[in-house]
């Protein structure tokens, strides 16, 4: 066990080297000469010459690379070049985490509550309308482009209908359900967040119910769950209290791996419900061209991905001993 | 029509009535088969696009500007009056050649990659893994778009250099941006599938034995190991072609992946869906109709991934 947790750790570091290798290295031969950015395009040669000089642009990869390294692990990730300028960018995105954290958790709990029931009647009713409707429902979850289900559920529910029925002369107004967020951030307790969150969790059902539909025809084909009928349990019982707790395990491992997407902002709904978190800064950074904030962005996400995956392992590790000698 | 035909055995009685057992094999296999033919019809209009296409894809009428759907434009025009059905229907091309060529990239890498990993072990194996590993480690969405937008540039100036400065003005290398940033990520999810199925299966009998009376290690991985894991393979890869169209749209809709005017239908929601949502709610139809041709299409190959799925994993299917 001892040496299963040590290897995972070992392999940590040379994970985040390879990551953080190849973000830097998109970053500085992406486009945008970053200097070129902030100069504007009339700048003198001679002056950018000298600013590539400053910022230690001309020096060779790995000089650069380590620097960047450096400051990194001093919690300095540069600074914004474009909009939020000469802003620290490990302040831009520490202010704007807390968002999107609250967001996607409440995406995950929306996620779970819906997925985890519709999976659950789906795996006992398989092969029925009602599992096909289930099946059809989550397929359409993942399949409506975010694109899509953001003007159109925006439309839906945050725009003033105004309906005539000229026959009866009837004028009726329907206001809209859901304010939208459009910069100004309430907390996680307010009406602005359900639209966001609801389309960020249409992944999430998909995910639960697949895996729980699947989870519940495995477990009911066990045997355990057939010595629990022979002994003359309710069905009830049965689901409940055996094959469902089964069930639910490969879910629990699900819901630890997206911990590690928590610090993720979906950039194209944060950015069209106006959600102040690091998505929607991710998303203007993209467009400009800020690649510091994209790197560390990348950076912070891949870290809290690869520390939820070890995580999951070794917690696995201790409660499943099959996965200890084969790991 | 002879009925004793359909009539069981005598002493075997069925669980269901021949009636019920096609209705229930045909419930099993309907989102498959809806999938399928929404599928077929893609590429029948794909290849066929310029015979179905009304109006060049690219051809703008400023005396017919934000029209309604008509006669003469059947999805309406957009506002530079480019007819919107011309374009939705040359976007179907688009779709089909990126989900083509990524699927050829993701095979071409992750198939051989993965069945050695599978088959050989050892330095191949972690070699290849760890690298699968340092890919997924990448935020998806956003690790491919970084890609696509640092790429591009260099790929332009190349092919400018090699004196293909017509290719590189004519959009047509915004394709192999998007084919490349996609293929790169791509293949490690197939390459893991891929080994995880060869190490079940090269330890069967019939793999020990064709070793043993001297077929070559290659032949025994081609014809033998990937021929039978191929089922979770042909799953995967229905839903994955689902997900590059959604890709492909997402970075055409972020002006990264192919630009107007090619047509994509990520990048005909981009030019419609922030200009009249909130504005024309009268102009829904330009938003709603490439919205619902591209979810149709990825509906189209997750309900076959299902579909199949159900068919062909005996762990599930009764």
């Amino acid at each position: 066990m001892a040496a299963f947790v040590i290897r995972r750790l070992l392999w940590l570091p040379v994970l985040l080297f390879f990551v953080s290798v190849i973000t830097f290295a998109l970053g500085l031969y992406g486009p945008g000469d970053p200097v070129q950015v902030m100069l504007g395009l009339h700048a003198n040669p001679e002056t950018i010459a000298r600013l590539r000089h400053e910022y230690g642009f001309d020096q060779p990869f790995y000089v650069q690379y380590l620097n960047y390294v450096s400051n990194a692990l001093h919690g300095n990730f540069g600074y914004s070049l474009v909009k939020y300028r000469d802003q620290p960018v490990g302040k831009l995105i520490a202010d704007r985490l807390p968002v999107t954290i609250q967001l996607n958790l409440l995406a995950i709990l929306l996620g779970v509550g819906i997925g985890v029931p519709l999976g659950l009647i789906a795996g006992l009713k398989r092969d029925t309308l009602i599992d096909l409707a289930i099946r059809a429902i989550v397929i359409a979850g993942i399949s409506f482009p975010i694109i899509f289900l953001n003007p159109v559920l925006t439309f839906i529910f945050s725009r003033r209908h105004e309906i005539a029925i000229t026959t009866a002369h009837l004028n009726i107004a329907i206001g809209p359900l859901l304010p939208m967020v459009g910069g100004q951030w309430d907390g996680m307790f307010s009406l602005k967040i359900i639209l966001p969150a609801f389309i960020e969790a249409t992944g999430v059902i998909a995910i639960m119910t697949r895996q729980m539909r699947a989870g519940m025809i495995e477990e009911l084909s066990m045997d355990y769950v057939r010595t629990a009928r022979a002994k003359g349990l309710r069905e009830r019982a049965v689901v409940v209290r055996h094959a469902m707790r089964n069930a639910l395990i490969p879910i629990v491992t699900i819901l630890g791996l997206m911990l590690g997407g928590l610090v993720a902002g979906s950039f194209l709904v944060e950015s069209w419900f106006g959600v102040p978190g690091v998505g929607a800064l991710a998303y203007d950074a993209l467009f400009s061209r800020d690649y510091y904030i994209i790197m560390a962005m990348v950076l912070l996400i891949a870290v809290a991905y690869v520390i939820a995956n070890l995580v999951v392992d070794v917690a696995y590790g201790f409660l499943d001993p099959r996965i200890r000698q084969s790991g | 029509m002879n009925q004793t035909a359909f009539l069981p055995a005598p002493g075997v009685r069925p669980s269901y009535s021949p009636s019920m057992q096609l209705a229930r094999r045909i419930m099993r296999n309907l989102p498959a088969l809806l999938g399928a033919a929404v599928i077929f019809w893609m590429i029948v209009v794909a290849i066929l696009a310029p015979v179905i296409a009304r109006y060049p894809y690219d051809q703008t009428d400023l005396n017919a500007v934000e029209q309604a759907p008509s006669a003469q434009h059947w999805f309406g025009t957009d506002a530079l009056g480019r007819d919107m059905f011309s374009r939705v229907v040359w976007g179907a091309r688009s779709a089909v050649f990126v989900i083509v060529m990524v699927t050829v990239v993701d095979l071409a890498l992750g198939l051989p990659l993965g069945a050695m990993a599978g088959y050989f072990g050892g330095w191949i194996d972690t070699l290849v893994m760890r690298v699968a590993d340092i890919l997924f480690a990448f935020p998806g969405l956003l690790f491919v778009f970084f890609i696509a937008a640092t790429i591009k540039p260099g790929i332009l100036a190349w092919a400018k250099s090699v004196g293909l400065g017509d290719l590189a003005r004519s959009g047509y290398l915004d394709y192999a941006v998007v084919i490349i940033a996609l293929g790169v990520v791509g293949w490690a999810g197939l390459a893991r599938l891929v080994r995880a199925q060869v190490l079940t299966i090269k330890e069967r009998e019939y793999v020990i034995s064709a070793h043993a009376i001297g077929v070559p290690t290659w032949k025994v991985i081609f014809r033998h190991v990937l021929p039978n894991s191929i089922a979770p393979i042909v799953v995967a890869l229905s839903m994955g072609m689902g997900d590059i169209a959604l890709s492909e749209g997402y970075l055409s809709f972020l002006g990264i992946g192919l630009q107007p005017p090619a047509p994509s239908w990520g990048n005909i929601l981009a030019d419609n869906a922030g200009r009249y949502w909130r504005t024309f709610p009268q102009m829904i139809w330009l938003v709603l109709i490439p919205g619902l041709v591209l979810a149709a299409v990825v509906f189209a190959f997750n309900f076959l991934g299902d579909g199949l799925n159900e068919a062909l994993n005996p762990e599930i299917s009764t």
